[in-house]
């Protein structure tokens, strides 16, 4: 692949991440955000072999196929099972921050995002790394959308979109951490999904929804 | 010696689980969890040997590696363990007759306590950062269902919280490990994410990289070890879990996390100098104080009181890490293990005081010493040697840790957290005392006990606890109905009290001496500060 087609694919994938990541901010239905956060899977799988195809390794190869399997068949197939069991109640009614904010907090995000990553950037400057503060911001919108959104389901895809972005800045900021520890975080990072995944059935059982407003039995 | 004995803490757990798995939870079976534990123990005391006379081991193709640290941290594992595995047994009998649980609850219950177990020691020993976060997260993924296994409202909040919040935490240490892993592949020489190379190689580390990615494993790690700012799933998870799973998380989960962040501060340490662990550590310690002691004073749930009181010791613990050397190190060490036994203690009679009452408000316990002596007097006990008073080992952890403190010239901070220590420590004492001693109208009519709690507690039937069931047996129970019925329960509550008589003997043994320990206690700080 010539150096000016990769740079370009790159900056497309990592383009998509941080767009999606964005629409996932900005969207309120939640079928809607389970279908970007499957393009999100697609666009990060895109990044790990646009990186394998320039470093002409097998591995990070295989890598990329086992994250398309999963980030955007396996992860986005339960979320939309789980919303298909909760019936009617498919939107993120009452954010704690409304869309419009959102957004700005999201810009905000990216220049923070920016700005943390310069000492990796300065550490070693190549075309994969300057996409690095790119992979920054979507952890950091992630985590706003884990810590001000309110639905079980918007909560669970704010924590993926925060694993999306930390794969991305570890594929883009190393050649990949050995095998073995990748293929441990993918299995906790599908595990963990499965656990939420019966627990937000348990409260659909237990409160008759997985608006997270009516948790309110613990605090003090 | 060979490997064997490297796969011991790890298999003895798994062989549990299959035992539970093949043959359920019944009389027969009940010991299993205390032979594993027996053997995790047993096997961190031989390694610690071992690591004295020969150093650090390495085994299993290099996937494993138990120094003195790693040792010790199986004894504290092992003996918490140990504790919780001697309680257990009458804890789920308990339940059963109480209706909350059937068989098929119990073998779960011990299937899954078996996996952390084995979990928690994978951490311990693995030579690979990397390895450490998988087991870790594994935990969580373990634990939630022990959180969530009375499945009331309460109970699945606490444990949806538990896994997004931890999670959460845990996917911020993985960020930082990828990043120092960039820092030091730009090392010369094949560095890897192992804990000794990182360690060898942190000289030359980039700085800017590595400051970034130690503050994030040090908050990510951090959450796991309930401190500040990612701390709110703690009191959720201890107050709900059942009793002898607060018992492990406190003792067990908890410390475990923090052994991670020790050594991430030496690596910090010999990257980017002494300062920069030690004020982010001070500020995480004296934030997680001061939620501690804010939610302490009007707290109350009692299970919740002793989660906060734990949050406060990580705190502490945090707070001696920040002050750092070798004799500081070696006290947040033992307090790490005497705070691991008192909690335990303390959790697993507030589950008996819970399946005598039937509540775990504050409010509804009342005149223990009269109705349980054997009990409130360990309960007791336990309170005062968790806010350190002498023979117990905490008392000699929490003075190590304050000289220390002054001694690093951190002179106005460790005032503050001695004042917020104090704040809590009252606190504490002023809930349990009137848990203990309080008497709703003196020696009056026993009649007048229901009547005097009344006004409290019969609106609160939603309490996750409170199925009419226990709550009867517990007052009404001992005065009216005749001698038979009331010596019936009595008999197994004072043999159930042993396991937590034991811990108490052995951390105030630990607090008189540390024996042999002391030796492993130094070779642990020394190889964390860099000490000749």
């Amino acid at each position: 692949m010539s150096e000016a087609l990769y740079v370009q694919l790159l900056d497309l994938a990592g383009g998509a991440l941080l767009l999606t990541a964005v629409v996932i901010l900005w969207r309120r239905k939640l079928t809607a955000i389970v279908r970007v956060f499957a393009v999100q899977g697609f666009a990060l799988s895109l990044l790990v072999a646009v990186l394998a195809a320039h470093e002409n390794d097998p591995t990070l190869g295989g890598i990329a196929v086992g994250l398309l399997v999963l980030r955007a068949g396996v992860l986005p197939w339960l979320l939309r099972r789980a919303l298909a069991a909760a019936g009617e109640e498919q939107h993120e009614t009452r954010p704690l921050v409304n869309v419009a904010a959102s957004l700005l907090a999201a810009a905000v995000l990216v220049l923070i995002a920016y700005a943390v990553s310069q000492p990796l950037v300065e550490l070693f400057p190549s075309a994969a790394s300057t996409a690095i503060p790119v992979g920054m911001a979507v952890v950091l919108i992630g985590f706003f959308a884990l810590v001000t959104r309110r639905h079980a389901l918007s909560q669970l895809v704010g924590f993926l979109l925060m694993d999306n972005g930390i794969t991305a800045v570890g594929f883009l900021a190393t050649t990949g951490v050995a095998f073995v520890v990748e293929l441990g975080i993918s299995l906790d990072v599908l595990m963990a999904v499965l656990v939420l995944y019966v627990l937000a059935s348990r409260m659909r059982e237990a409160f008759g929804t997985t608006d997270l407003d009516d948790l309110r039995e613990l605090h003090d | 010696m060979n490997d064997v004995i490297l796969l011991v803490p790890v298999l003895a757990p798994l062989a549990g689980a299959v035992v539970y798995v093949a043959f359920g939870w019944r009389p027969a079976t009940s010991w299993a969890a205390a032979v594993s534990a027996a053997l995790v123990l047993a096997s961190g005391a031989v390694l610690a040997a071992d690591v004295l006379q020969h150093g650090a081991r390495t085994g299993l193709f290099g996937l494993v590696r138990v120094d003195a640290l790693a040792a010790f941290m199986l004894v504290v594992v092992g003996a918490v363990a140990l504790l919780a595995a001697g309680a257990t047994p009458s804890w789920l009998r308990g339940e059963i007759a109480a209706g909350r649980a059937e068989p098929r609850t119990a073998t779960r219950h011990s299937l899954l306590v078996q996996l952390f177990l084995a979990a928690m020691a994978w951490a311990v020993m693995a030579a690979n950062v990397g390895m450490v976060w998988v087991s870790i997260e594994a935990t969580t993924i373990v634990t939630a269902f022990l959180v969530g296994q009375r499945r009331s409202r309460a109970a699945v909040e606490a444990a949806w919280k538990y896994v997004v919040i931890c999670s959460t935490g845990i996917a911020v240490a993985l960020l930082g490990i990828l990043l120092l892993d960039a820092a030091a592949s730009h090392v010369p020489g094949h560095v890897g994410l192992d804990w000794v190379e990182l360690v060898s190689a942190a000289p030359h580390l980039d700085p800017g990289v590595t400051r970034i990615a130690v503050a994030l494993m040090v908050v990510g790690f951090g959450t796991k070890a309930g401190l500040a700012p990612l701390h709110s799933w703690l009191p959720d998870a201890h107050g709900q879990a059942p009793a002898p799973v607060s018992a492990l998380m406190s003792g067990v989960l908890l410390a475990v996390a923090f052994s991670v962040v020790l050594r991430v501060k030496a690596i910090s340490d010999a990257a980017l100098g002494l300062g920069f662990a030690r004020t982010l550590l001070v500020a995480i310690a004296l934030a997680t104080l001061a939620v501690s002691a804010s939610l302490m004073i009007r707290q109350r749930d009692y299970k919740r009181m002793l989660a906060y009181s734990s949050m406060e010791h990580l705190g502490i613990i945090a707070f001696g890490a920040a002050a750092g050397g070798p004799l500081a190190t070696a006290a947040v060490l033992l307090h790490v293990l005497g705070h691991g036994l008192v909690k335990g203690v303390l959790f697993l009679g507030a589950g008996q005081i819970l399946h005598a009452t039937g509540s775990s408000r504050i409010d509804a316990v009342r005149d223990l010493v009269g109705r349980v002596p054997v009990l409130a007097g360990c309960v007791g006990v336990g309170v005062l040697a968790l806010i350190g008073f002498p023979p117990f080992s905490v008392f000699a952890s929490e003075l190590g840790i304050v000289r220390a403190g002054f001694g690093a010239g951190l002179g106005w901070a460790t005032a503050l957290a001695l004042v917020l220590v104090l704040v809590i420590a009252a606190a504490l004492v002023v809930h349990t005392s009137r848990m203990l001693f309080a008497r709703p109208g003196a020696a009056a009519e026993p009649a007048d006990e229901p009547s005097a709690a009344s006004p409290t507690s019969p609106d609160s039937p939603g309490l996750p606890a409170a199925p009419d069931s226990p709550a009867s047996p517990a007052s009404p129970g001992l005065t009216t109905s005749p001698a038979s019925p009331t010596a019936e329960p009595a008999l197994p509550r004072r043999r159930a009290a042993m396991p937590l008589l034991l811990g108490l003997l052995a951390c105030s043994a630990l607090g008189v001496t540390a024996g042999p320990l002391a030796a492993v206690l130094d070779a642990a700080a020394q190889s964390l500060t860099g000490a000749p």
